[in-house]
């Protein structure tokens, strides 16, 4: 769903259609997303939001029996191209899941671990990134006191801030979440909403997520998932005002879900 | 009458099931405890008198009646370390094939796990008779006329024991090392591989180094199978009797399991060497209890410093 814009879209996708054997879990998605914005997708579970996320760094293909068409465009290029490589796609496009899952390494070991896929960089040069990307995340001053203990020590929220950290290491220009909160308490969303309200700056930001709330407060564009269709997709301001279809409404007013 | 459903007391015969129930099942745990106890202590009570230090550093003499068993440990030991080098990397890459590369439902996976089944299910003395053909006269034999050697490689050996006794154990290992590959949670990978990690850099950095302990389960369930196997080394280079320990790959050599065959069995004088049958008996338990042990230590040492530094 195009909406008029003055951005040019970061991602556009095409009828993009995922199956899981025979379940059809995405139908015909189109839509803009715009770059250094955050864009929020809601619905209730089994809609299919989280299968559209995992479609934009390809990350369904690890599903066994998982099948894609369409098209997901990044600056004007198909990912899904015979010729495009997963690596890279993921390098560009990095990710936050709704389970923190630090690596069973060290604070500065989690944050260094996609720098060092690349090859060797100097410790000076590591140590900076390191830090840039803790600082980033909102974490470095919690933890600049030890960043070699385990990161499992970490609380939940600061390993999901850590798990945030990580992914921008490596300076992708995209930043998929799916349901980053999910699992934390209040405060520890609190943290995490404010530092996606920072970090859009820099990257361009897709949210899933259950709460709707969440959504109207961090986000600039909603698009609402049901049944695995996008149903509507809009300025978050004007869905959540004036939603144009029956089920976003009864959706956003707690109807059902 | 009252017939409240669900307040009314057991009636005495089903409490009796149950307390013969329990009986039974106790009356078996302590039968197993009690077998095993009964067993290790007979052996320790007959064997470990005749556990001297001549016992363990000396040679056997006047066919096997006299003198020690020091060839037979060194032999045994070198045997399953040997053993464990040569099985441990195939098992563990193919448990890595099985759980990382494999897809379940193709027929290569299903015929790499009919033939692990089957190596499991195979009994050891056909592993002797197949080390004897395989790996004494085809790939021995191989070797010496490859290279115009004399009989070096094509007899019973050292070299051809250990690698019998590798294929005997690996489905051991592989299970051992499939199931730690597994229980590794499906998110650590996938988060590996968002940051854009390549398959082999997530294998390599997130799932290698979990595997480690369960390589060295693997090795510790090999080496416990493996040190007590007699039938697969009696054909391929375990010797009755030699004074001098082995000095190579090729050599023939001693071997704990066996000289316990040799001495009970094929002794001139049986009830002469009871006494050397026991303590053999203790030393060869004590063994297979030290090597397991050592990499019991190992994996425990390894946890812990993953512990710290994680």
């Amino acid at each position: 769903m195009a909406l008029q814009s003055p951005l040019e879209p970061k991602i556009r996708t095409f009828e993009l259609n995922v199956y899981y054997g025979y379940k059809h879990a995405l139908q015909d998605v189109t839509v803009d997303i715009y770059p250094n914005r955050v864009t929020a997708f809601i619905g209730p579970s089994g809609c299919g939001k989280s299968t559209f996320l995992r479609a934009l760094n390809r990350m369904n293909e690890l599903i066994p029996n998982a099948r894609t068409s369409g098209r997901v465009e990044i600056d004007g290029i198909n990912i899904y191209d015979p010729g495009i490589d997963v690596v890279q796609v993921r390098r560009r496009v990095g990710m936050v899941f709704q389970q923190s899952v630090p690596f069973p390494k060290s604070i500065y070991e989690n944050v260094a671990f996609g720098l060092r896929l690349n090859g060797k960089l100097p410790k000076a040069e590591l140590d900076e990134l390191v830090e840039k990307s803790l600082r980033q995340a909102a974490l470095w001053d919690e933890v600049k006191d030890r960043l070699h203990h385990s990161a499992l020590e970490l609380s939940g929220g600061q390993q999901q801030r850590l798990c945030i950290a990580r992914a921008i290491a490596v300076n992708p220009e995209i930043l998929l979440m799916d349901e980053p909160c999910s699992a934390l308490d209040p405060i520890s969303t609190a943290k995490i909403e404010e530092l996606i309200e920072e970090l859009k700056q820099n990257y361009t930001i897709v949210l899933v997520t259950h709460n709707i709330q969440q959504a109207a407060r961090i986000s600039d564009y909603t698009g609402f998932f049901y049944l695995g269709r996008l149903v509507e997709y809009n300025r978050t301001r004007e869905l959540f005002t004036n939603p144009q279809k029956r089920e976003t409404e009864d959706y956003i007013t707690g109807r059902f879900g | 009458m009252t017939t409240q459903y669900g307040f009314q007391k057991e009636r005495s015969w089903q409490i009796l099931v149950g307390v013969a129930f329990v009986s039974i099942t106790l009356l078996m745990a302590l039968c197993v405890v009690g077998l095993s106890v009964g067993m290790l202590g007979h052996f320790a009570l007959e064997g470990l008198p005749h556990v001297t230090w001549q016992f363990l550093t000396e040679t056997p003499r006047n066919n096997n009646t006299e003198g020690g068993i020091f060839p037979a440990i060194y032999g045994t030991v070198l045997l399953v370390i040997l053993m464990a080098l040569l099985g441990v990397p195939i098992g563990a890459v193919t448990a890595i094939y099985l759980a990382e590369y494999a897809r379940e439902d193709s027929s290569f996976t299903r015929w790499v796990r009919f033939g692990v089944n089957t190596l499991a299910g195979v009994p050891s003395i056909v592993f002797g008779l197949f080390g004897l053909g395989f790996f004494v006269q085809f790939i021995g034999k191989g070797i010496d006329s490859l290279f115009g050697l004399e009989l070096t490689w094509g007899k019973p050996a050292l070299i051809w024991a250990a690698a019998t006794l590798a294929v005997l154990t690996l489905p051991v290992v592989i299970v051992a090392v499939e199931e730690t590959l597994r229980s590794i949670p499906r998110e650590l990978r996938e988060a590996a591989l968002a940051l854009g990690a390549t398959r082999w850099q997530t294998i390599r950095r997130i799932v290698l180094p979990h595997a480690f302990t369960g390589i060295l389960t693997g090795s510790i369930l090999a080496v416990s199978r493996g040190a007590g196997e007699v039938a697969p080394i009696m054909f391929v280079g375990a010797a009755y009797s030699l004074p001098e320990l082995p000095k190579g790959l090729t050599s023939q050599f001693m071997e704990l399991g066996y000289h316990l065959f040799v001495l009970s069995t094929q002794s001139p004088d049986v009830e002469a060497t009871r006494p050397l049958q026991y303590a053999t008996t203790v030393v060869l338990l004590l063994t297979t209890f030290a090597l397991n042990l050592s990499a019991i230590l190992l994996r425990l040492k390894m946890r812990r410093r993953r512990l710290i530094t994680r």
